[in-house]
């Protein structure tokens, strides 16, 4: 098996285009000076690709994410999902964030079908939340609050009340970040089921190298001020990937290497 | 290595991965006796209330002493019956164990002040400065204005509640929908701050005189009033809590398809109900407040009517009688309040279980 998207029993991703993106923030303090987060960034993601943005706090991997998400637009530059630009956030690009923000107010049900009321589609696709909730593994905490869920649970939730609306691109912002190291790695095995069930394009932002290499189909390393993509690594290990392995030891190396050679810390 | 990833699975899968919910580890099983001292802690202050009522009354209205003793007498049979029937009741038991100090202490309170009126004025004290008869009736004259007057204290009660329930729900209705406004929409907050600035912090009592002459009816300007009163701390905590709505919260529900009204009304405002609830809670107590000035000083109707009209007729026995329902009128209120509260925010205080 190779680590391909064809893998998938079903293909719902789209692909993904940003073409010569730039975006500056204002700095704190002084007004008149401006961070570059982004520099010209193209990048170019296959329908049903799972891709890592990997690199130091300060890169612009989260500003590259909300731009494609369409929460935020860029200065310069144009982001497509197939052949139509991104204008705004929109139901096609589902958002994870590290904090889950579960809507508290809302029991685990009725978070999971957050989006289908959103979208007005509750009452044809009711029947697809009880999928869902089987599919990450919660049917028996339907009814619970937010606030009663394990870290590990709520990020499922996260993830189940994105996928609800079949995006065609998930972007997953420093998803398992909070997590601890042991539901951290049965969250990556998680991702990666809902990621090969459905076909869903993914953007994953982290700073674990281990994670990036596990996951991703590529590894694209980012560099601060200004963000810049620094390279783009295929990962062209056999699925399921064994963490031990000489070749995921040696990329990992690899990558160490390159970051450290890189001259950035 | 396959015993290893077991163990792991386990360990986080969604059955044992959850934390238990805090309030079914903390409710111990509630005891299958009561101690004598809780059971009989009622009957006790109730027999200690008869004996000092017996020994101190022989000077007051006859017509006072026999309802008070009617009524120490109710307490007394009362109290005796749910101990005797408590050991088979667990509810009931559970029940007592919280309450029974407490109301064994109110009937002492209630002896403490038949002491200190009826009490001092029989062994007539007066270095004492025993209290003069018509200012401090005997708990026992207060029991008897309470049910010699009850229909118009109960009319009176009954007026108070509509006009307070008319006045309340008009200041909510607007206070939220201004606060909504004004928390979300730019224009209103730029529009709506500066009046409200100006307007809120005046006491709405301040403005009896005016609305008096403004409004065809004292009614009609009693409920402008209490909704004014109401309506200055409702729009600043709801528009405060709209405004606080965390970015995060709309930024997933626009990745999620959702327009501008779910925004509003089903991220905004749920996020805004913890706020809302301490602005009803404020907007309540400024509301009895101005309740109770507009009925004394202009309403003909009402408890706080009550409360003037028989203190003019130095009938001070009625004045305390009114006292007294309106605190459990009050009282009541708030916790209907409160059980609304409990509910609306079931997701935020935690007890439910699954």
């Amino acid at each position: 098996m190779v680590s391909a998207p064809a893998a998938h029993t079903t293909v719902e991703g789209s692909s993904l285009s940003v073409r010569e993106v730039s975006k500056a923030f204002p700095t704190p303090n002084h007004a008149e000076l401006r961070t570059q987060a982004l520099d010209a960034v193209s990048l170019s993601v296959n329908a049903g690709e799972l891709i890592s943005l990997l690199g130091p706090s300060g890169c612009g991997k989260s500003t590259l994410l909300r731009l494609i998400s369409g929460l935020d637009h860029p200065d310069s530059g144009e982001l497509w999902v197939g052949n139509e630009p991104i204008t705004g956030p929109s139901a096609e690009r589902g958002l994870v964030f590290q904090d889950p923000n579960l809507f508290p107010w809302l029991t685990v049900r009725r978070n999971i079908e957050a989006g289908l009321v959103a979208r007005g589609l509750l009452h044809e696709k009711r029947g697809e939340v009880d999928d869902f909730m089987r599919l990450v593994g919660l049917a028996e905490f339907a009814n619970a609050f937010p606030h009663h869920l394990s870290g590990g649970m709520a990020q499922r939730v996260a993830l189940a009340r994105a996928l609800i609306n079949h995006p065609k691109v998930l972007l997953l912002d420093e998803p398992l970040g909070a997590l601890d190291a042991f539901t951290r790695m049965r969250m990556q095995d998680e991702v990666l089921r809902l990621w090969e069930a459905r076909g869903t394009t993914m953007l994953f932002v982290t700073h674990d190298i281990d994670e990036a290499i596990y996951m991703s189909d590529r590894i694209v390393l980012m560099t601060p001020r200004p963000g810049l993509i620094e390279r783009i690594i295929d990962v062209t290990l056999d699925r399921p990937r064994q963490r031990s392995s000489q070749e995921f030891l040696r990329l990992r190396g690899d990558i160490l290497e390159l970051l450290h050679f890189s001259g950035h810390p | 290595m396959n015993a290893l990833s077991d163990v792991k699975d386990q360990a986080n899968s969604p059955a044992t991965g959850s934390q238990p919910p805090a309030a079914a580890v903390a409710s111990a099983p509630s005891p299958s006796r009561l101690p004598a001292r809780t059971y009989l802690a009622i009957p006790a202050a109730t027999l200690f209330a008869l004996a000092l009522h017996w020994l101190v009354s022989r000077k007051e209205l006859p017509a006072e002493t026999e309802i008070y003793f009617q009524f120490l007498g109710l307490v007394l049979g009362a109290s005796v019956v749910i101990s005797v029937i408590q050991p088979f009741w667990t509810a009931l038991r559970k029940w007592m164990k919280e309450m029974s100090p407490v109301i064994a202490a109110a009937v002492l309170v209630l002896s403490v002040g038949e002491f200190v009126t009826a009490g001092l004025r029989l062994l007539e004290l007066s270095w004492l400065n025993a209290p003069p008869m018509p200012y401090f009736p005997s708990p026992a004259g207060v029991l008897l204005s309470l049910v010699s007057d009850r229909a118009l204290i109960f009319d009176s009660t009954w007026h108070s509640l509509l006009l307070l329930t008319e006045g309340y729900l008009l200041g909510v209705a607007t206070g939220v929908t201004s606060g909504i406004c004004i928390g979300w929409f730019p224009a209103a907050r730029y529009w709506g701050m500066p009046l409200m600035k100006l307007v809120g912090p005046i006491p709405a009592t301040a403005l009896i005189p005016l609305a008096m002459v403004l409004s065809p009816s004292t009614k009609f300007s009693a409920m402008g009033l209490i909704a004014l009163a109401v309506w200055f701390p409702v729009t600043m905590l709801t528009a405060s809590g709209i405004s606080n709505t965390r970015a995060s919260y709309l930024d997933v529900a626009k990745t999620l398809g959702a327009n501008r009204s779910y925004l509003i009304f089903r991220v905004a405002i749920p996020a805004a109900m913890p706020n809302i609830f301490v602005g009803l809670f404020m907007g309540l107590s400024a509301s009895f407040l101005t309740l109770v000035v507009a009925e004394t000083v202009g309403v003909k109707s009402g408890l706080g009517w009550y409360v003037s009209w028989a203190s003019g007729w130095a009938e001070y026995g009625k004045v305390y009688a009114a006292l007294v329902i309106m605190s459990a009128f009050f009282s009541t209120i708030m916790t209907v309040l409160f059980k609304v509260r409990d509910r609306v925010l079931v997701w935020q205080k935690g007890t439910i279980k699954w």
